[in-house]
């Protein structure tokens, strides 16, 4: 099947400025896509291009196999939802709804029966009289939403529909979000700068930095195989330690050593095959740092670090300890005995390790 | 205990009998103060009422013995302005045909002039806005003899329909400046949902942007009514016999009699011709002053 959105080679100037470079993104039907990156980035851009509402510089788009490179947003077959909600303040929300089908002269019968559909999907048929001044926060992200599905196009767009909202209702939404995706089978692309929302929602994750594609993976990829350190560092809360280390390769595998300010220089032995250079830095995630004994396998090896903070976060507790310079979290199970200014053995899952160049900041295994 | 509250609770009564002789001090200024700005109104309304023998014989201030509207009467279809002696009747209607068509005209190009500086940004917008604005400042005797020979070009010179040109024209600095204020406190997303649900230019002006205009309209055709209305320098400039407004009546009423001057019908003609803005600020008051901060605060 063609690729319900297939971007190649877009480029997005600002006179002088470029804003976007080298894009190239496919996605099949049903995925949903999730534009990840902070503030700047061109994530917003992009979408805003996507939908036709900015001009692009070079490059082509085609939405559902036919190019839209030149196409006005109104003929994308697209629905988009945006960050303020952008309902039509004097219109009712039926009206808000029906809008565009009576823009695109819909006759009524159609209009009432889609109206319908959507307030009953959504729940929000006793809404459908006020006025969106009328509503709270997370039904005027519901009529947002249904003035989107009530066209029912190849492609929806999202522009951070959940960052108006407070934590509690944005959890809710998100999982509604994902449900919509899953009972609908809609072709998504969502715009956000909160990297859990892109784990929980994606099943493509583009991450990017200052208009740059940094990796498109799922979002196990991008979470296990991060291509680069800035990826490593913005996915994953909390972030993934990073460490400077030496690396130097001897029979078994590679002895990876790690200064310590206090004590001893820290080794550590990756037994899988690697050719790395002398200067790497390590990155390993909090939870594959565990309290000696509760994590076993080919890879996990245990040593003495002096603990110099913890953090009890309910589920977890959070131990830090410094290595090479660096404040590293590891997320032990809730009953730990850790005590801040004690030693303690911890277990480091090698087999999970992520090696990355010192320079260029490029991963390496 | 005791002895600690006594002195507090003293000098709290204290406080609030100051505070209540500070509020009747303010009351009595404010008083006074709206007794002099209406002491002219008062004279003018009580001269119009008098006769002229009373007018020559009592006082100023004094109130009517005998109120008579004969004064009224001939402000409005008797005075004589010039050699014509029909009152300010067909004055006032000419008044009326020019500002109602220059008002709303004015309003609604100001209206899409600031939707589009406000919502559809274009290369040179911003200097676009910034000459528009100048216009607002440029003193309006410069403008007349140009103007008068594009009236005279243009073949409406000494006609209604160009003292409305004249008007509409030197009214689009204010309205543009007044509708770009308020549609740029307009989120843009509104524009872009249109947009993607397929409205286009007009359709986002008519059925977004003009249903939430309300208190700018208001503000707008307050001020463009007001200015028009009492516009003296385009319409003495460009009308001729037969097109005047009323303010050029009105002139030509006080500086036309012989003999007795009658302060009487002065004074009517005078309130007469300054009726209808007073009638517009009483009925749409509100509205302005809703209108000139709304954007401040956000809703």
């Amino acid at each position: 099947m063609a690729p319900i959105l297939d971007i190649n080679k877009l480029y997005k100037n600002y006179g002088a400025t470029e804003i976007l470079k080298d894009i190239n993104i496919s996605i099949e039907p049903g995925d949903f896509l999730v534009l990840v990156g902070p503030s700047g980035c061109g994530k917003s851009t992009l979408l805003n291009c996507i939908a036709g509402l900015e001009e692009i510089t070079d490059g082509t788009l085609a939405i559902g196999g036919k190019d839209m490179t030149h196409v006005s947003p109104k003929d994308r077959d697209i629905a988009m939802v945006f960050q303020s909600y952008a309902l039509y303040p004097t219109m009712s929300v039926a009206k808000n709804i029906t809008f565009g089908m009576k823009v695109r002269g819909v006759d009524q019968a159609t209009q009432d029966a889609k109206l319908k559909d959507v307030a009953s999907l959504l729940q929000i048929e006793p809404l459908l009289n006020r006025r969106p001044s009328q509503l709270s926060g997370g039904q005027r992200q519901r009529v947002a939403m249904g003035r989107a599905l009530v066209r029912d196009p190849k492609l929806f767009l999202f522009d951070e529909p959940l960052s108006n909202l407070d934590a509690k209702l944005r959890v809710e939404m998100r999982t509604e979000i994902k449900k919509l995706h899953q009972t609908l089978d809609a072709s998504i692309v969502y715009v956000t700068h909160d990297q859990i929302e892109a784990m929980t929602l994606a099943t493509k994750i583009v991450v990017l930095k200052g208009g740059v594609v940094q990796q498109i993976g799922s979002p196990a990829e991008i979470y296990n195989n991060p291509a680069n350190l800035f990826v490593a560092d913005f996915m994953g809360s909390p972030a993934m330690n990073l460490i400077p280390a030496q690396a130097t390769r001897n029979g078994s595998g590679t002895q990876i050593a790690i200064s310590r300010e206090a004590g001893e220089t820290l080794v550590l032995t990756d037994t899988r095959d690697l050719s790395l250079p002398e200067d790497v830095i390590l990155g390993l995630r909090p939870e594959d740092i565990a309290e000696a004994g509760f994590r076993a396998g080919d890879g996990v090896q245990e040593a003495a670090c002096m603990v110099d903070m913890v953090e009890p976060a309910g589920a977890d507790t959070y131990v830090v300890s410094e290595l090479g310079g660096k404040h590293v979290t590891a997320r032990l199970h809730a009953e730990t005995s850790a005590q801040a200014g004690k030693m303690l053995n911890l277990a480091f899952d090698m087999s999970k390790v992520s090696y990355f160049a010192r320079e260029t900041g490029e991963r390496l295994n | 205990m005791t002895d600690l509250s006594m002195p507090q609770t003293q000098t709290r009564t204290q406080s609030a009998t100051g505070k209540i002789a500070l509020r009747w001090l303010l009351y009595v200024l404010l008083g006074l103060f709206a007794l002099y700005y209406l002491m002219p109104l008062f004279v003018m309304v009580t001269t119009s009422l008098k006769s002229l023998e009373e007018i020559r014989t009592g006082s100023l201030i004094s109130l009517p013995r005998e109120v008579s509207f004969d004064a009224w009467k001939t402000a409005w279809s008797g005075a004589c302005t010039g050699i014509q002696c029909e009152g300010l009747r067909p004055y006032f209607w000419n008044s009326v045909l020019i500002a109602v068509p220059a008002v709303a005209l004015s309003t609604l190009l100001g209206a899409l002039n600031g939707y589009v500086v406000a919502q559809w940004r274009f290369k040179g917008a911003n200097i676009i806005f910034s000459l528009m604005l100048f216009g607002c400042f440029i003193p309006f005797q410069v403008v007349l003899l140009p103007m008068a020979r594009l009236l005279g070009m243009m073949g409406i010179a000494g006609t209604i329909p160009g003292l409305i040109f004249v008007h509409v024209i030197y009214g689009l600095g204010f309205t543009t400046l007044f509708f770009r204020n308020y549609y740029v406190t307009i989120p843009a997303e509104l524009t872009k949902a249109a947009r993607v649900d397929g409205a286009g230019f007009l359709r986002i002006f008519w059925s977004i942007f003009l249903p939430l205009s309300l208190p700018i309209i208001v503000v707008t055709v307050i001020w463009q009514f007001t200015q028009i209305w009492n516009d003296f320098l385009f319409g003495v400039s460009f009308s001729q016999a037969g097109t005047q407004p009323v303010t050029v009546a009105l002139n030509n009423i006080v500086n036309s009699t012989t003999g007795v001057k009658e302060y009487n019908v002065d004074m009517a003609a005078a309130i007469i011709a300054g009726l209808p803005t007073l009638l517009v600020y009483v009925v749409a008051g509100k509205y302005f002053i809703r209108g000139l901060t709304a954007g401040s605060v956000k809703g």
